[in-house]
């Protein structure tokens, strides 16, 4: 009995600990942003790795979700005789929810993976405490980069996917299924608000890069620094990533747009 | 991880095509292109009742639109619903005896104004008023008054 309720509190304690040493990773970092400002190249290099290399992913899947909205949108629509709105659901859905929250849950899977195990592989082969004997601050050089990095990139990422998911959804409403194409784009241009969608998605998807990378980074960084350790850790990324970025996007969502 | 020039090309390329598709966004998906700046110059009309007519609805003359609707107030002293239309630059020409009037696109569809215009020599200038309105036809009362007909007949 007490064992339990001792191993509960262990628990807890364990968590607390675990948040309190995330959070003071992040005041880290962030007091690292003016020494990157310093060496802007260091930055480049890990827009490279977070954003241009996740291109492809994003824009193939944005192009199907685009497809696959719009494909399911007409069967819907078109049984209450409205399928011009067509192009109003496929770009709201998109721009909204989709675009922001399916480019986190694809960038957490291929770049916050890839950052927990190399900096968790950088802890176990001792780069870290190397670069500290150096008297470089391995915060400063390795972390903060690659948090600016992922938050420069995923709401660039969201966009290109909300873009190229429009097309997609233009080209098999009107190429295919043939809706009309002036409807299709007027009242997707009447309905859709440029502060309120497009703005609000862009606001989501900074939360959601800056949630995702900084997970990434806290879990590399607090890896156990072993083999075992490292893999544990990449999974609990992409987890714990998903899970903040479904839960924060229905607290975003009721602040934004539950009226 | 390729040489620093490619690198720098190919993130200039992703940033360039992350805008790119931000611009995309809120000129082709949004309304912005239809809002952008506050140029034109504006109309106003009174009706009874607007219906639920919103804020950047659009003005159509003869079906093709020309303004939208800028701003929807209640004008206390007339009990009258005051609406202001903020007209395309390119449309000059609107005579002062022109007749707005409240209808709805389709069966579901939202509500518009359409100006039908008159046979004036005199245009209308910015801030003036359309003194003919014809309010929205609300269908409770459309209901109302075919039952209260009805009834009246026997």
């Amino acid at each position: 009995m007490l064992e339990s309720l001792a191993r509960l509190g262990r628990l807890g304690l364990h968590a607390l600990a675990r948040i309190g040493r995330g959070h003071l990773l992040l005041l880290a970092i962030l007091g690292g942003s003016a020494s990157l400002a310093a060496r802007p190249r260091l930055l480049l290099a890990q827009i490279y790795n977070i954003g241009v290399l996740s291109v492809l992913i994003i824009v193939v899947s944005g192009l199907f979700v685009g497809m696959v909205l719009s494909l399911q949108g007409h069967y819907v629509l078109s049984q209450f005789g409205a399928a011009e709105s067509l192009g109003v659901m496929v770009a709201a859905s998109l721009v909204r929810e989709l675009g922001p929250v399916v480019t986190a849950l694809l960038v957490a899977g291929r770049a916050g993976s890839a950052l927990t195990a190399e900096i968790g592989l950088m802890k176990a082969t001792e780069q870290l405490s190397g670069l500290e004997m150096m008297a470089v601050d391995p915060v400063k050089r390795i972390l903060t980069p690659r948090f600016f990095g992922g938050l420069v990139s995923m709401p660039l990422l969201a966009a290109l996917f909300s873009a190229v998911g429009v097309m997609g959804g233009w080209f098999v409403g009107v190429g295919l299924l043939g809706v009309d194409e002036g409807a299709f784009w007027s009242q997707m241009q009447n309905k859709i608000d440029f502060r309120e969608d497009i703005v609000n998605g862009v606001i989501k998807s900074l939360v959601f890069g800056w949630v995702v990378t900084w997970i990434a980074l806290f879990e590399g960084h607090d890896a156990t620094p072993t083999s075992e350790g490292v893999s544990r850790a990449t999974t609990r990324t992409v987890v714990h990533s998903a899970l903040a970025v479904l839960g924060l996007d229905f607290v975003l969502t009721a602040l934004m747009f539950g009226d | 991880m390729p040489r620093l020039r490619t690198l720098e090309i190919l993130v200039g390329a992703f940033m360039a095509a992350g805008f790119l598709a931000l611009f995309f966004l809120a000129m082709e998906v949004s309304n912005l292109s239809a809002d952008v700046g506050g140029d034109g110059y504006r109309l106003q009309a009174r009706f009874e009742n607007v219906g639920s007519l919103k804020v950047r609805a659009p003005v159509t003359i003869a079906g093709v639109r020309v303004g939208r609707v800028e701003a929807i107030d209640f004008d206390q002293k007339r009990f009258e619903a005051l609406v202001t239309l903020r007209i395309d630059p390119r449309y000059q020409q609107i005579p002062e005896d022109t007749i707005a009037s409240i209808f709805t696109a389709g069966l579901l569809g939202e509500q518009y104004i359409s100006l039908s215009p008159g046979g004036s020599e005199v245009n209308l200038v910015d801030g003036g008023l359309l003194e003919q309105t014809q309010s929205a036809l609300v269908l409770e009362q459309m209901i109302g008054q075919f039952l209260f007909k009805k009834a009246e007949e026997g």
